[in-house]
C-alpha cells in the first residue's frame, strides 16, 4: 500500500538581513555619504577614461605658450622687451674669411628638405598652463591617474601584509605569534617617515616602488587590528563548528573568519588609502617619488612652488582643489561605510 | 617601579637587535655596493677592492653584521661618506635647530587642540561641532605641502611679516625671527587631527555613567569637564603625545627644507639623496631606541596621573 505523503510547503523561513545588505541600507540614508560616494565614483571614472587615454592623453603636449593664464583671466599682456637696436650701415661681407662660408649652401638646401611647422600656441588654456605650456588640466588629471593609483595599490599591498600576518599571528598565536609580535614591534619602533626614507634610499625611485615602499611600511595598523579581531573570533561557536566539521585550519581562517572581519578591514583600507595618498604627495615632492617624465599631484606641487613667485598660481590651486576634493569625499565615504557597517560608532569620531 | 622599568629595558633588547638586523638586512642585500658610491664613477676594480676590503665587504656576511653590531654597541656611528663629518658631530650640530621648531610646535599644538576638542565635544551634535567638524574633514584633505608653500609665498614674500627662510647662531634671535612662521604653519596643519583625536577621547568618556552621576550630583558643568573627564581622558592624550614625541627629534622634513632650517631632518633628506648610508642608518637606529624609550616614559607616566594603572 502506497501512500502519497503530502509534503508540507516549506514555511517561509525570514532570512535575516545580511551584514553588508544592512550596510547598504545605513549607508543609502546617509546623503553625505551617499554625495561622496558619487564623488568619488566621477573621480574614478575619470580615471579609467584617462588611463585608457580617452581624455588626458597629451598632457605632455606643449599645447599654450609658456604659463598661458586660465581662459576666464585672458591672455597675459606682452611683456615689454624693449626695442633692439638695428644696427645701420652696410653690411660687411666677411665670406672670404668665413669658414663655415663654404658649407652654407649645403646646410640650406639640407634644411630646406626638412618640413618645419609653426604649431599655434594657444594663448590661453582652460585652467591655465604651466612653465612649458602644458595644459594644467589635463596634467591634474593624469596625475589624479597616478596618484590615486598609487595611494589605491599601495593600501592594497599593505592589507594583504597586514591581513596575512595578523591571521597567521591572531589564528595560531604562540611561537608565530611572538615571532610576528616581534616583527611587528620592530616596526614600529621606527618612525613611519624615516622608515620610508631608509626604504626610499634602497629601493630607489618610480611608482612601482613607491607602491611597494608604502605598503611595506604601512602594513602595521592593519595587522594590529586583524589580529585582534583574528584572537576574538578563533574561539567563536562557529569556528569550533568548522572545526568540528572538518575544515582545515586555512579554511577556517579564510573561508570562515575573514569574511566576518571584512567590514573592518574595509574601514582601515579607507584610512590607508586616504593617509597613502597624502605620503606619495610629499614624497614626489622630496623627489623621492614619481619619476620626472610622469606627473602626479605631488610632483604638480613641486613645479608650483617656483610657478607662485612670479604669480602663476593656477598649477597649485588646479592641483590643490583636485587633491582636497578627492580626499575630502573619500574621507567622508570611508566615515559614511564605518557608520554603517558599525552603527555603535556612529559619530564618534 | 625600578624592577619594571627593569624589565622593560631588557625586554628592549630583542627588539632592537630586530631594528638592527632589519636596516642591516636593508641596506646589505638591497641596497647599491657601498664600494661602488665610495669609490666614485671613475674608480679601477683594484680601488674598488681595497674600498671592500677597507669597509669589510669582502668578510662572510656574519662578521660583517658583527662588525656593524659591535660599532653601534660602542656608539662609533663612523663617518658621513659624502661629507666625512663624523655621525655623532653631525647629531650634535644639527638637533638643537631641529629642537628649536618643534618642541614649540608640539607643545602649541596640545594646548591649542585641547580646548577646542573640549568646546567641541561638549556641544555634540550642534551645527558648531559640525561645523568645526566640517572644516577639519577639508583642511586635513589639503597636503602639508600647500599649506607651507602657500604660507610662505603670503606671509613672507607678499606681506613681509616674516623672513622668507634663514637661521642664525642665536637661539633667542631664531625664537624671534626665524621660527614663528614655520611654528604657525606646522601648528595650522596639526591642529585639525589633533582637535578631532581629542573630541574622541573626550566624547568617549562624557558617555560613561560617572559622568551622568557627577551630573546629577549637581556639579557644575565646569567641574565635569576639568575635574573628571579631562582626568579620565588623560590616558589616550597621553599616549598621542608620547606617539609624537620621538618625532620631534627628526623634525619636519618639509618644513627644515623650506625654511632652510639646518636640522637633523634636512641632513636625512639629503643622505637619503646622497646615498649616505651611514647617516640613514645611524639615525633610523638612534630613533628607534628613542622611540623605544618614550613608550616607557610613557607608560610610567600613566601611572602618575591614573593611580587605577597597575604597571605589570
Amino acid at each position: 500500500m502506497t501512500a502519497v505523503l503530502a509534503i508540507p510547503a516549506e514555511p517561509a523561513v525570514e532570512r535575516s538581513e545580511g551584514v553588508w545588505h544592512a550596510a547598504w541600507r545605513r549607508f543609502r540614508a546617509d546623503r553625505v555619504g551617499v554625495v561622496s560616494l558619487l564623488v568619488v565614483l566621477a573621480f574614478f571614472v575619470l580615471i579609467a577614461a584617462s588611463s585608457l587615454g580617452l581624455v588626458a592623453k597629451g598632457w605632455q603636449d606643449e599645447v599654450g605658450v609658456a604659463s598661458a593664464p586660465p581662459t576666464f583671466l585672458g591672455p597675459a599682456p606682452p611683456e615689454a622687451t624693449g626695442a633692439i637696436v638695428v644696427p645701420k650701415g652696410p653690411n660687411v661681407d666677411i665670406s672670404d674669411i668665413d669658414p663655415l662660408a663654404p658649407r652654407y649652401k649645403e646646410w640650406d638646401e639640407r634644411a630646406a628638405k626638412l618640413k618645419t611647422v609653426a604649431a599655434a600656441k594657444r594663448e590661453t588654456l582652460p585652467l591655465g598652463g604651466d612653465r612649458f605650456g602644458r595644459d594644467v588640466l589635463a596634467k591634474a588629471i593624469k596625475g589624479t591617474q597616478i596618484s590615486v593609483f598609487v595611494g589605491v595599490l599601495a593600501a592594497i599591498v599593505a592589507t594583504t601584509i597586514g591581513t596575512l600576518l595578523g591571521a597567521f599571528g591572531g589564528f595560531f598565536g604562540g611561537k608565530v605569534g611572538d615571532f610576528l609580535e616581534w616583527l611587528y614591534n620592530v616596526f614600529e619602533s621606527i618612525p613611519g617617515i624615516l622608515l620610508i626614507f631608509a626604504f626610499a634610499a634602497v629601493l630607489g625611485r618610480g611608482i612601482g616602488t613607491v607602491v611597494i615602499i608604502l605598503g611595506l611600511t604601512g602594513w602595521t595598523g592593519m595587522y594590529r587590528q586583524v589580529r585582534a579581531e583574528f584572537i576574538k573570533h578563533s574561539t567563536r561557536e562557529y569556528v569550533r563548528a568548522a572545526e568540528a566539521i572538518g575544515a582545515s585550519p586555512l579554511s577556517r581562517m579564510f573561508r570562515h573568519i575573514l569574511p566576518n572581519i571584512s567590514h573592518v578591514m574595509l574601514v582601515r583600507l579607507g584610512l590607508l588609502v586616504v593617509g597613502f595618498i597624502k605620503a606619495e604627495v610629499i614624497l614626489s615632492y622630496l623627489g623621492l617619488g614619481v619619476p620626472v617624465d610622469a606627473v602626479s599631484w605631488g610632483t604638480m606641487l613641486a613645479e608650483a612652488q617656483a610657478e607662485l613667485i612670479l604669480g602663476h598660481w593656477w598649477q597649485l590651486a588646479t592641483a590643490t582643489v583636485f587633491m582636497a576634493v578627492f580626499v575630502t569625499a573619500f574621507s567622508l565615504m570611508a566615515d559614511a561605510a564605518r557608520d554603517a557597517l558599525d552603527p555603535k560608532l556612529r559619530g564618534l569620531e | 617601579m625600578a624592577a619594571y622599568i627593569l624589565r622593560r629595558l631588557w625586554q628592549m633588547v630583542p627588539t632592537l637587535l630586530g631594528v638592527v638586523l632589519l636596516v642591516f638586512i636593508l641596506f646589505h642585500f638591497f641596497g647599491a655596493d657601498p664600494s661602488v658610491i665610495l669609490a666614485g664613477q671613475n674608480a679601477t676594480q683594484a680601488q674598488i677592492a681595497a674600498i671592500r676590503q677597507q669597509l669589510g665587504l669582502d668578510q662572510p656576511v656574519y662578521v660583517q653584521f658583527w662588525i656593524y653590531l659591535k660599532s653601534i654597541l660602542t656608539f662609533d656611528w663612523g663617518r658621513s661618506w659624502a661629507t666625512n663629518e663624523a655621525v655623532s658631530n653631525l647629531f650634535a650640530t644639527r638637533l638643537p635647530a631641529t629642537l628649536t621648531v618643534m618642541v614649540p610646535i608640539l607643545i602649541l599644538d596640545t594646548l591649542l587642540a585641547l580646548p577646542v576638542a573640549m568646546w567641541v565635544a561638549y556641544r555634540r551634535g550642534t551645527v558648531t561641532d559640525r561645523t568645526i567638524m566640517v572644516i577639519t574633514t577639508v583642511a586635513l584633505s589639503i597636503s602639508f605641502l600647500v599649506y607651507i608653500i602657500v604660507g610662505q609665498y603670503v606671509f613672507a614674500f607678499q606681506l613681509g611679516w616674516f623672513p622668507v627662510q634663514g637661521w642664525s647662531d642665536s637661539v633667542w634671535r631664531n625664537l624671534v625671527t626665524y621660527v614663528p612662521l614655520p611654528v604657525l604653519l606646522a601648528v595650522m596643519v596639526g591642529l585639525a587631527p589633533q582637535t578631532r583625536l581629542y573630541r574622541s577621547f573626550l566624547l568617549d568618556e562624557l558617555g560613561h555613567d560617572y559622568v551622568r552621576t557627577a551630573r546629577a550630583k549637581g556639579m557644575t558643568e565646569r567641574t565635569v569637564l576639568f575635574r573628571h573627564v579631562l582626568r579620565n581622558a588623560a590616558i589616550p592624550i597621553l599616549t598621542n603625545i608620547g606617539l609624537a614625541l620621538p618625532g620631534i627629534f627628526v623634525g619636519s622634513f618639509l618644513i627644515e627644507v623650506f625654511f632652510s632650517i639646518p636640522g637633523l631632518g634636512r641632513e636625512v633628506l639629503l643622505a637619503v639623496n646622497r646615498s649616505d648610508y651611514p647617516v640613514i642608518q645611524a639615525v633610523t637606529v638612534y630613533l628607534a631606541v628613542l622611540t623605544m624609550l618614550i613608550n616607557l616614559m610613557t607608560d610610567v607616566m600613566y601611572k602618575v596621573v591614573d593611580p587605577r594603572v597597575v604597571l605589570k
